[in-house]
């Protein structure tokens, strides 16, 4: 293992991270704080709960998992595609690193800003709402698991993207309604059908559902489904990048 | 000859689309040489490098780094190889310092403060190494290059056009450095337009033509087996046609009669100038001036290439 090389490249996107502190973890901090205060603060208190929580307690998973898919997907996404638009990925091709070290160093780099990005919600949260854990590890578990699925879809992104707009498009266009739409706000169970049903194709019901059920011990789905979807996520997505290394697609001629 | 340290064999590459880039190259170049690789535009030098350096997928052939196998001996090979590419690809937001740090790290040599220290005061950037990479100027950002292919002590360097948007001054401190470097025993294998470049610094030449090598040859003996003399008599009364009587010699005429232009084989047991001479004498032509002029290593690659290398 080529330890220097992967550690040359996290410490180079952590310190670019740094540098871009405000757009990368203040700016979506202060974006879900405000959801707190008006969905939690001065909505919550006149709805009713969900499965029990308080809905200004309820949504914080959900919301702190929106803030994390898209964080997760631009850095680890830009990561990659910028030596490619600015010509110095030629280092990166060229040096003794193996395509799972490339992987390790871009996609555990975008992991810790995504934990940071969490951690740094989640305790902002606390002063808005109340907030319970009542899974600690599994919570850790889910967080990272996911942060990590959706890092490497991010670096496949990419990848695969060949200018700045498609590498904004899936997140906007595909990630937000998703989350918006797969029980970040509500129960599942409060749906019709055939919605309800429906909404089960969704993969972030799932994910969703597995972090919050790591906070309230309430759930839409089976815990093990949350985890099955995540690993499979994780499993996919592997699949994909090690496809685009081995074939060299859009990274060589 | 020694084992070579960089050996390339049979060496295509067809992009998508169908441009033949390389056309089974055969090449290898000896420890510690200078090697330049001439050719024009499109040639192929680029992609022979990037193949070399694992950045373009070959289509077929095979590199060997000392024997080895550059594809399954992959982090051998690349750590023994630096490349200063030819387009002043940096990160703009990044210091000097840092970016040579970054990649001495990326080629897996532990941090060592010392040793950049020492790169970046050997190039001349000890001044600039807090500077982001967009405050410098291109000659900088060339050095800066430099150092960043330095800073994990390869054994063989690439560089791709190493003067390229660069001042005199700066060229020939890059000559200098890369003298240098071949002294320390590093094997540089060079390419560039600029031929006078190649004729100063390079122990052998390779030249390039539509993804074929037609010629690599010693610098010297490629100038002695190509090379031509001229020499040029400054006639007192103007010629209007080479007269019959010197019809044998190989003689033009230049500048409106004024001058008698004979090419000769610098090389050759007789070259023909002491009878040319007495010819002139008996035909009554008289001259108030000799000089003579040796083919340049740009006159022998502009033949090679337009020729295709059949003048070899």
């Amino acid at each position: 293992m080529n330890w220097h090389g992967i550690g040359a490249i996290y410490r180079f996107e952590m310190a670019r991270w740094k540098r871009t502190l405000w757009q990368s973890l203040i700016t979506p901090v202060i974006t879900t704080a405000l959801y707190f205060v008006v969905f939690g603060t001065a909505l919550g208190s006149r709805m009713s709960t969900m499965d029990g929580v308080s809905f200004g307690s309820f949504i914080v998973p959900g919301l702190t998992l929106l803030s994390v898919f898209m964080q997760s997907i631009f850095n680890a996404s830009f990561g990659i595609y910028f030596p490619k638009f600015t010509g110095t990925i030629y280092e990166l091709l060229s040096a003794p690193l193996s395509s799972f070290e490339a992987v390790l160093a871009y996609v555990g780099a975008a992991v810790t800003k995504s934990v940071l990005l969490a951690a740094v919600t989640l305790i902002t949260a606390t002063l808005f709402v109340h907030v319970e854990l009542d899974h600690p590890l599994a919570m850790i578990f889910f967080l990272v698991g996911i942060s990590s699925g959706f890092c490497l879809f991010g670096f496949a992104i990419g990848i695969w993207a060949k200018n700045f707009e498609q590498l904004q498009i899936i997140p906007m266009l595909f990630i937000t309604p998703l989350t918006f739409l797969g029980g970040a706000f509500y129960s599942v169970k409060t749906l019709a059908e055939p919605w309800r049903t429906l909404t089960m194709f969704n993969p972030i019901v799932h994910l969703i559902s597995g972090f919050r059920w790591s906070f309230y011990s309430v759930a839409d789905v089976p815990v093990w489904s949350s985890v099955a979807v995540m690993l499979g996520l994780n499993a996919l997505c592997l699949a994909v990048i090690a496809w685009m290394f081995r074939t060299g697609y859009r990274l060589k001629q | 000859m020694s084992e070579p340290i960089l050996s390339i064999r049979g060496l295509t590459k067809e992009y998508a689309g169908g441009v033949k880039a390389l056309n089974a190259v055969d090449l290898d170049i000896r420890k510690g040489e200078i090697f330049a690789l001439l050719g024009p535009n499109g040639a192929g030098k680029t992609t022979l490098i990037n193949i070399t350096c694992g950045i373009v997928s070959p289509s077929g052939g095979e590199i060997l780094v000392e024997g080895r196998n550059w594809q399954t001996a992959f982090r051998e090979a690349r750590t023994r190889i630096g490349l200063v590419p030819q387009e002043l690809t940096t990160d703009a937001f990044e210091t000097v310092w840092s970016t040579v740090s970054f990649s001495r790290g990326l080629f897996g040599r532990p941090r060592d403060p010392k040793r950049i220290e020492d790169l970046l005061k050997r190039l001349s950037l000890w001044d600039k190494r807090k500077s982001m990479m967009m405050q410098l100027s291109g000659g900088m950002k060339r050095r800066v290059m430099i150092a960043k292919a330095l800073s994990h002590d390869p054994d063989i360097l690439f560089l791709d056009e190493p003067s390229a948007g660069v001042d005199v001054e700066l060229r020939r401190d890059m000559w200098e450095m890369v003298r240098k470097l071949r002294d320390d025993g590093v094997t540089i294998i060079l390419t560039t337009h600029y031929i006078e470049e190649a004729e100063e610094m390079a122990d052998r030449v390779g030249v390039i033509s539509k993804g074929q090598l037609i010629a690599v040859d010693d610098k010297a003996s490629l100038m002695a087996k190509m090379g031509k003399k001229t020499l040029k008599i400054s006639l007192n009364d103007p010629l209007d046609t080479v007269p019959d009587a010197l019809a044998q010699w190989d003689v033009a005429l230049e500048d409106r009669g004024n001058v008698l232009c004979y090419s000769f084989d610098a090389h050759a047991e007789r070259t023909g100038i002491a009878s040319l001479m007495s010819a002139l004498s008996a035909s009554g032509i008289s001259y108030n001036d000799l000089s003579t002029h040796q083919s340049s290593l740009e006159d022998i690659f502009v033949e090679l290439v337009h020729s295709g290398g059949k003048t070899l």
